[in-house]
């Protein structure tokens, strides 16, 4: 049905609940199967609508966080506190039900694989997500610098652990945290500042691009930081959310 | 044939003057394409240029001394967020305009950091668009586009131009910085023309 829409024309499609990965007490991965899905950029979003069984819709926005692939994609949502639609799909959902997706969306805020410049990747907290599709399609090096409160607020952490482990060495990962540091770990838990910042980015020559998501005030410290140790502001590509969300 | 979700019974609100596809919220998020730009006050210049390229340009002290309005206004992303009921500050695009001959049918507005975006004249003229420099009672921060940001209500938000340079009048189009990245010419929230297509 959506396969005869006008060529070009973003319809919504139907997508169905194919499985679902608990990320931390609060975060899940939603796996969903689309009938005729034809792939996305890493960095790319999806529109979904939910549909009560009296009419009443709502809409919301989330980063597509897996590789590019046909028929299926996977969104990672993080509850927010009163929110409308994120804690049906992290508490309710299940397999099998069925909601609707438009796109995928975006632009500008999308590193495409092939793309031989060297990619910094800044995340905070659920910002993560459009970042781990990047990682997971990554042909070129990449370094994701993921800031979270603590442990168990990091989403992904056992597939950064195996894209690191992974034997090509393209992808390296430093995990920062600001309030809780595991057991052992090296340095107490803080904000991301330019020093830190400045050891994991790349060299001035490098030509590298930045990708930086998370909320607004984080998103905001990152990249001005950025700029401050000397990263042209033209090669900063950012995307913010706000408590706004759900 | 509508797709319903099982178990979804959302949480509604009265809100009729909604665009189709928006929520309500009380927040203000912020969506930009990179760093924020800090431009000061003494440097800062905003231009006016005709199809000609006669260029009429106010600093500081003479845009802020212009004749402002204070309209209350709701606004609409295309992210399906609206906000109710904001106040700003700002100088009516038909002020700046008033002293300039142009045959022009289109702008580009121009931000400092390098984002444009595209308007039909006609949506900017007769009290519909301001260059706002405070937004509820304080001077516009950073973030939502200080020093100042286009303000066009009645279309998406990505067409109020944050950290405005320029208004650029042309005699054709010139789709900008969203408009040539998938998302809609001109950006009716009420029609919801949100991507290219719609």
């Amino acid at each position: 049905m959506a396969r005869a829409a006008v060529p070009g024309r973003l319809t919504w499609q139907a997508a169905t609940v194919a499985a679902t990965r608990a990320e931390t007490a609060t975060a899940r991965t939603l796996v969903l199967d689309v009938d005729g899905w034809t792939g996305h950029v890493p960095g790319q979003h999806v529109d979904v609508r939910l549909t009560a069984p009296d009419g009443y819709t709502a809409y919301r926005s989330y980063s597509i966080s897996s590789a590019p692939g046909p028929d299926w994609l996977e969104v990672t949502v993080q509850a927010v506190t009163d929110g409308e639609v994120s804690p049906y799909l992290v508490d309710v959902a299940e397999p099998g039900d069925q909601l609707e997706i438009r796109g995928p969306l975006g632009g500008w805020f999308v590193r495409r694989p092939a793309d031989p410049r060297p990619a910094l990747l800044i995340g905070g907290g659920s910002g993560v997500a459009p970042l781990m599709s990047m990682v997971r399609a990554a042909m070129n090096p990449t370094r994701l610098l993921y800031s979270t409160r603590s442990p168990s607020d990091a989403l992904f952490t056992s597939d950064l652990a195996t894209a690191r482990a992974a034997g090509d060495g393209l992808v390296a990962v430093t995990h920062v945290y600001t309030r809780v540091a595991p057991p052992g770990w090296p340095a107490p838990p803080r904000r991301l500042d330019a020093d830190a910042l400045s050891r994991v980015a790349w060299p001035r020559d490098a030509d590298a691009v930045a990708f930086v998501c998370g909320p607004t005030g984080f998103v905001e410290t990152v990249a001005d930081l950025l700029v401050d140790i000397g990263h042209d502001p033209a090669n900063i590509r950012t995307e913010r959310f706000g408590p706004t969300g759900g | 044939m509508a797709v319903i979700t099982r178990g979804f019974g959302g949480r509604r609100r009265d809100d009729t003057d909604l665009p189709p596809g928006q929520y309500r919220t009380d927040d203000f998020p912020v969506l930009s394409a990179g760093p924020t730009p800090r431009i000061g006050l003494d440097k800062w210049e905003l231009a006016v240029v005709t199809e000609t390229g006669e260029r009429s340009t106010w600093s500081w002290a003479e845009f802020t001394a212009l004749p402002a309005d204070e309209p209350t206004v709701d606004i609409h992303c295309v992210t399906h967020w609206s906000k109710f009921g904001t106040r700003w500050r700002g100088v009516s695009v038909d002020t700046l305009l008033a002293d300039v001959e142009t045959a022009a049918e289109y702008v580009v507005a121009h931000s400092y950091g390098g984002y444009t975006t595209n308007i039909p004249l006609e949506d900017l003229l007769d009290g519909q668009a301001w260059v706002a420099y405070e937004f509820d009672g304080e001077p516009l921060v950073p973030v939502h586009g200080g020093p100042a940001r286009l303000l066009i209500p009645h279309l998406y938000f990505w067409k109020s131009a944050k950290w405005l340079r320029a208004l650029e009048l042309r005699l054709d189009d010139e789709p900008g910085f969203w408009e040539t990245a998938g998302y809609h010419n001109y950006g009716d929230p009420w029609r919801e023309q949100r991507y290219r297509a719609d």
